[in-house]
């Protein structure tokens, strides 16, 4: 089960995961960072029975793009919905460990959980933008924290959508139904609309995947440009995509992180023979 | 299961980057044996076989091109194809050497010989030596022995050095010998460039197996 990567496993890894100073040790797990927006610590997860994340550990830096890479099944996007609780949802989810996001452990039972997911946004696979109009869509979360002024919420609609570099193409129409727009205008839309609530962290869960080359060409240059201002995570199953955009990468197999390092050194000389394999494309 | 394309257009680069190694070794070679034997015959041979060493430069860069375009490789596959083309313009440049010593052997011909060769055969055995390990360290993925063929190019430039001095003398003494004394310079010059670009080899080919720069090292202080 773990066996094939043994001799690429530090000792005392198995099921109860590394200490710290084991981590600290390895060179394939501990890359440098600056500020830190997100940290990730012993973090297990199980559906019912079945173990999905094996003891993460991991610090997210901030104003970077992170990339989380790995076959399917590896827990990416499970890792992903841990950092704002939507695992909360399925019943049979159960985790150990931590995720601390400004010095508060998120995990906690007290923690409000809307909250959080103003201050960590999400964009998902297939966009989901509201049946609503444009303007509604962008203005949904700042209503439901009881903004109404009618200027203070177009002031923050324009902002949005020019951040979301959608403006200039919704501007004259923006009572217009948002599920009339194309895919790629769907996304930057969601975009618009989790920024809006101008959030620390942003995660995208292979936010091109539905899209042409086109439209994924123009998310990624605003994810480019949003680092400016936000902390940005993408789970991508498109190796180029994260060699193109993301800062860190991080590898998963198996609900474990293999190596995780900056993005230039890990996709021209990783240190895991494992990693180079996947992206290589010589897996199994 | 079936190769995929990505390793098949590996193999094709390497096989190629073999065969020209191949060509260009058996160059250095003819062209010192032209020399020693004072065969028109061998050196004419050499500078033939230069097109064929170009040919190739000429199709495996394409190859490695192409394989960029189209297969995106990453890591030790990203390395190999650069290495690759690195190697073959070291290899490429090692033949146009060798044709220039066959070159000035077809002059030295002409005339009778200046003096008996000493440090020549020495400097051509030592760059041989570098040329053969240097391309035996890329098909082996050894990088020691890569990294070891640079330490040799210290006593090719002592010798070259010596040489210098000796043929000056030569021509000083004996204006009608310049001629003769500037082909065996130029000679020694060549074997002295050949060994440079072994040198490069080495040094891509510990690139290519362990992602590390190891050009211009910092000079041993003390």
């Amino acid at each position: 089960m773990v066996s094939a990567m043994a001799e690429e496993s530090t000792p005392g890894e198995s099921g109860d995961g590394m200490t710290h100073a084991e981590i600290e040790r390895d060179p394939a797990l501990n890359p440098r960072i600056g500020r830190v927006a997100l940290e990730i610590e012993r973090l297990s997860l199980w559906y019912g029975e079945k173990q999905a994340l094996r003891s993460i550990t991991m610090k997210i830096p901030e104003r970077e793009i992170t990339a989380f890479i790995g076959p399917s099944g590896c827990g990416k996007s499970t890792l992903l919905r841990c950092l704002n609780r939507l695992n909360d949802l399925i019943p049979i989810v159960r985790t150990e460990g931590d995720v601390r996001f400004e010095g508060r452990s998120l995990l906690d039972r007290n923690y409000d959980v809307n909250l959080l997911r103003k201050r960590i946004g999400m964009v998902f696979q297939k966009s989901n933008p509201f049946p609503k109009s444009i303007y509604e869509n962008v203005v949904y979360g700042l209503r439901l924290q009881g903004l109404s002024t009618r200027s203070v919420l177009d002031e923050a609609v324009e902002r949005s959508l020019r951040r979301a570099a959608l403006w200039e193409e919704v501007k004259d129409r923006l009572q217009d139904n948002a599920t009339g727009l194309s895919g790629g205008q769907q996304q930057r839309l969601c975009i618009a609309r989790a920024i809006a609530v101008e959030p620390e962290l942003i995660l995208f869960d292979e936010p091109c995947s539905a899209l042409d080359p086109i439209a994924t060409a123009k998310i990624e240059a605003l994810m480019l440009e949003l680092k400016s201002d936000y902390t940005q995570i993408i789970v991508t199953h498109n190796m180029q995509q994260a060699s193109r955009i993301s800062d860190f990468t991080a590898f998963l197999y198996l609900g474990e992180l293999i190596e995780y390092g900056p993005t230039d050194e890990l996709f021209v000389n990783p240190i895991k023979k494992q990693t180079e394999d996947y992206i290589t494309g010589r897996f199994g | 299961m079936e190769k995929r394309q990505l390793d098949q257009d590996l193999e094709e680069i390497r096989e190629n980057l073999l065969k020209m190694g191949g060509e260009v070794e058996s160059m250095v070679s003819r062209a010192i044996q032209a020399l020693l034997g004072r065969d028109d015959i061998e050196a004419q041979a050499v500078r033939d076989q230069d097109r064929r060493v170009d040919r190739l430069e000429k199709q495996i860069d394409e190859e490695c091109l192409r394989l960029l375009a189209l297969q995106q490789p990453a890591a030790v596959d990203l390395r190999f194809v650069i290495s690759a083309m690195k190697i073959v313009n070291d290899l490429e440049r090692i033949g146009d050497s060798a044709e220039n010593i066959a070159f000035s052997v077809l002059q030295l011909n002409q005339e009778p010989p200046l003096k008996p060769y000493v440090d020549i055969p020495r400097m051509a055995e030592i760059t041989q030596g570098m040329v053969r390990d240097a391309l035996d360290s890329f098909v082996g993925r050894n990088s020691a022995l890569a990294l070891e063929v640079r330490t040799r190019d210290t006593e090719i430039d002592q010798l070259y050095e010596q040489l210098f001095r000796e043929l000056m003398t030569f021509m000083i003494e004996n204006p009608e010998t310049v001629r003769r004394a500037l082909h065996i310079l130029l000679i020694a010059h060549n074997l002295e460039r050949i060994a440079d670009h072994a040198t490069n080899i080495g040094e891509d080919v510990v690139y290519f197996l362990e992602g590390k720069d190891v050009r211009h090292p910092e000079p041993v202080g003390g």
